[in-house]
C-alpha cells in the first residue's frame, strides 16, 4: 500500500501541518502581523541619535545688543532651548550640576564694545559631557549658533557680503535623518526575531510535547522534515519584509532607492540563513529555556556587531575582522545600500555570495545535526 | 512460529556506566502478540526504542522486518508502527488532520488516505469526532486513535509502549479487541504493559528484570514453570529479585 514515488507529498503534508499549527496558535498569527507594524511605527521614533532639546544657560556679563541677539538666536534654534539667562556664572554652574542645563555660554563683559574697537575677550562654552553624545553634539550646535551670530555682527560692520566658505552636502540621506538610517536596520532586527526564534521554538516545542518522537519513528527523510520547518517561516519572513516596507513608505515616506528585487533577494537569503541557524540551535537544545538563552547570546552578538546600530568602521580592527563571519553584517550592507543609495545587485555581489554561502552552511548543518536515531 | 519478524541477539544499551539493557536475545514470529513485561526501569522502553530505530544499540545485533537495527533504521521505519508511552499526536490538529498527516508521511496516496481514514474512523466509531481537536479527546480515545494511526500503513510490526496506562477497563477491553483484530490480519504486536490480565491475552510473554530477560514463554507455560495461578504471581516472583528501583 505504501507508495514511494511521491517524495513531494510527504513535504506537502508536513508543510500544511506547520501552517495549521501556526494558525491554531492563539498568539502567533497576531504576533506575525502586529509585531512588524508596531516595530516599524514606534521604533524609528525612539531609536534616534539626533540630539534635540539641548538646554542652554546664557551667562551674560555684557548686557548689550550683541548679547541679546545671541540669546534670541539660541532661542530660535530648533535644537536649543534657552532655559536660563543670568549674570552669574556660579548660578548657571549649579544648574549644570543639577542636570537642568546641558551647555553654558558665557559672554564676557564689554564684549560688544571690545569687538568694535579691538579683539574681544573670549566667549566661553561649558558642556556637561556625562552623556558624551549629547554633550559633544550640544556643544557643536551651540558653537554653530554663536558663530552664526558673530558672523552676522561682523557682517553688519563690514559692507562686504559674508560668503559661505564651505558647502556641505549629505549624499543619500540628504536630511541626515537618523530614521532613514535605522529603518533598514529595524527590518533586519525583525527578521532575526521572527525568523530566528520561531523555527527554533517550533522544533523544541515538538521535543517538549513528545510529537517529534512520533515523527522520528516514521520514514520521513531528515531534509524533508527540516524543510517543512524552514519554508513556512521563510514565507512569513517575506510577508514581514513586505509589511515593513509598506509601513516605511506610508509613515516615513521612505522607499527603496534601489530595486525591490534586490531587497527581496537579500531578504530571501538572509531569512534562510537565520532560520537554518535557529534550527541548528534547536537540534542541540532540549528545552525552551535552553534555546532561548543560547539564541539570545547569538542575537546580542548579531545586533551589536553587525553594524546594525553602530558603524563597523569605528570598531577595533579585531572586531572588524570578526564581523566578516556574521551573516547579518552582509544583510545590513545590502539593505542599507539598496534602500538609501540604490546600489545594484551586481555591485553587492560579494555580500549576496556571502549570504548564499551562509544559508547553505547553516541549513546543511541543521539537516545534519537533526538526529532521528541517537 | 512460522516466520521470524523480530530477531534480537545479545542486544545491549549502556548509558555511561549504567547498563539499561543487558544482552537480551529473543525472536518474535509473524502475527504474534508479544507481551514485553517488566517493572518500571527494567529497560523495556530502551529496548523497544532500539528496535524502532530511535536509538543505536551499544552492542549486539538484531533485525526487524528483515532489516538490520544498526544500519537500516530508516527502512525499518517504513515497516513498523510505534505508539509511545507518552501521547504524541498533535493536540492542536483535529482527528482527521492527524490521520491525514501520518498517512501522508507514510506516503499513502491521496485516494488511499481518504479510504483508509474513513475506514479507521468507522472501526473506531469516531465519525462524529472527525473534526475535534485531538487535545480535547478523553485519554482512552486518544490511545485508540494513536493505535489506529500507528497501523495506518499496515505495518509488519506495531510497537506499543504501555498503550493502556491510565485507561478505563471498558476502553481497555475495546483496545485489546483492536489489537486482536490487527494481529489476525498478520501484523505482529509487540506490547509492554503493567496489567497482568493483559499479559494473559498475549501469545507469548517475556519478563525483564534489571535489563535482562528472565523468562520467556506462553502465559500458560510460565504459570506452570513458576507453579503460579496467575501471571500476576509469576511477575511478582520474578520482579521481587530486582535490585534497581524506579
Amino acid at each position: 500500500m505504501t507508495n514511494s514515488n511521491r517524495p513531494m507529498r510527504t513535504f506537502m503534508v508536513l508543510f500544511q501541518k506547520e501552517f495549521l499549527q501556526i494558525r491554531r496558535n492563539s498568539f502567533l498569527p497576531r504576533l506575525i502581523i502586529a509585531f512588524p507594524i508596531l516595530v516599524m511605527l514606534i521604533m524609528p521614533l525612539i531609536m534616534t541619535m539626533d540630539v534635540r532639546n539641548v538646554n542652554v544657560a546664557l551667562v551674560d556679563l555684557d548686557r548689550s545688543t550683541a548679547s541679546r541677539r545671541m540669546a534670541s538666536h539660541i532661542e530660535a534654534s530648533e535644537y536649543l532651548t534657552l532655559v536660563q539667562n543670568t549674570a552669574e556664572y556660579p548660578l548657571a554652574m549649579k544648574a549644570l550640576e543639577q542636570g537642568d542645563v546641558d551647555v553654558i555660554v558665557q559672554i564676557p563683559d564689554n564684549f560688544e564694545h571690545d569687538m568694535a574697537v579691538s579683539v574681544p575677550k573670549r566667549i566661553s562654552i561649558t558642556a556637561n559631557a556625562v552623556n558624551a553624545t549629547k554633550g559633544s553634539m550640544g556643544m557643536q550646535y551651540v558653537i554653530q549658533t554663536v558663530a552664526h551670530t558673530l558672523t552676522e555682527l561682523y557682517g553688519e560692520r563690514t559692507p562686504a557680503v559674508v560668503s559661505e566658505l564651505i558647502t556641505v552636502e549629505n549624499r543619500y540621506n540628504p536630511t541626515l535623518n537618523y530614521r532613514h538610517y535605522m529603518i533598514p536596520a529595524l527590518m533586519i532586527i525583525l527578521f532575526i526575531l521572527i525568523c530566528g526564534f520561531l523555527p527554533a521554538l517550533s522544533i523544541v516545542g515538538e521535543k517538549e510535547s513528545g510529537t517529534i518522537e512520533q515523527i522520528n519513528v516514521t520514514p520521513v527523510p531528515r531534509l524533508t522534515f527540516i524543510l517543512s520547518k524552514l519554508v513556512p517561516y521563510w514565507i512569513i519572513g517575506i510577508f514581514v519584509v513586505t509589511v515593513a516596507m509598506v509601513v516605511a513608505w506610508l509613515v516615513y515616506g521612505l522607499t527603496p532607492a534601489g530595486s525591490i528585487g534586490a531587497i527581496y533577494l537579500g531578504a530571501a537569503l538572509f531569512i534562510l540563513t537565520i532560520s537554518g541557524f535557529s534550527l541548528t540551535i534547536a537540534n542541540f537544545s532540549e528545552t525552551m529555556q535552553q534555546t532561548m538563552f543560547v539564541m539570545f547570546f547569538f542575537i546580542m552578538t548579531f545586533m551589536l556587531m553587525s553594524g546594525l546600530l553602530t558603524p563597523i568602521d569605528s570598531m577595533p580592527l579585531w572586531a572588524q575582522r570578526f564581523t566578516l563571519i556574521l551573516p547579518p553584517r552582509y544583510m545590513v550592507e545590502i539593505l542599507r545600500s539598496v534602500y538609501l543609495k540604490g546600489t545594484a545587485i551586481g555591485e553587492l555581489w560579494t555580500s549576496y555570495c556571502a549570504l548564499t554561502i551562509s544559508a547553505v552552511i547553516f541549513n546543511t548543518l541543521a539537516a545534519v545535526t537533526y538526529k532521528k536515531q541517537a | 512460529m512460522n516466520e521470524t519478524v523480530i530477531s534480537v541477539k545479545e542486544l545491549t544499551k549502556r548509558f555511561g556506566a549504567f547498563t539499561a539493557v543487558d544482552s537480551i536475545s529473543f525472536e518474535v514470529g509473524r502475527g504474534e502478540i508479544f507481551g514485553f513485561l517488566g517493572a518500571n526501569g527494567a529497560g523495556k522502553t530502551t529496548a523497544m526504542r532500539m528496535l524502532c530505530g530511535l536509538s543505536y544499540p551499544t552492542s549486539g545485533s538484531g533485525t526487524v522486518a528483515g532489516f538490520d537495527i544498526m544500519r537500516e533504521g530508516e527502512q525499518i521505519k517504513r515497516h513498523i508502527g510505534y505508539m509511545s508511552q507518552r501521547f504524541s499526536l498533535y493536540n492542536d490538529l483535529t482527528v482527521w488532520e492527524n490521520i491525514c498527516l501520518f498517512a501522508g508521511i507514510y506516503r499513502l496516496t491521496k485516494r488511499e488516505t481518504q479510504e483508509r481514514a474513513t475506514e479507521l474512523l468507522k472501526t473506531l466509531d469516531f465519525a462524529s469526532e472527525r473534526d475535534t481537536l485531538v487535545g480535547a479527546l478523553p485519554l482512552g480515545w486518544k490511545q485508540k486513535l494513536s493505535f489506529a494511526i500507528a497501523t495506518i500503513h499496515h505495518p509488519e510490526v506495531v510497537f506499543l509502549d504501555e498503550p493502556t496506562g491510565g485507561v478505563d477497563p471498558i476502553t481497555r477491553r475495546q483496545f485489546w479487541e483492536l489489537i486482536y483484530k490487527t494481529a489476525e490480519s498478520g501484523t505482529t504486536i509487540f506490547v509492554t504493559t503493567h496489567y497482568m490480565d493483559e499479559a494473559e491475552y498475549c501469545s507469548r510473554v517475556s519478563i525483564m528484570v534489571d535489563g535482562k530477560v528472565c523468562a520467556l514463554d506462553t502465559p500458560a507455560r510460565l504459570k506452570q514453570q513458576f507453579s503460579a495461578d496467575s501471571m500476576d504471581e509469576v511477575f511478582r516472583t520474578l520482579a521481587r529479585g530486582a535490585k534497581r528501583g524506579e
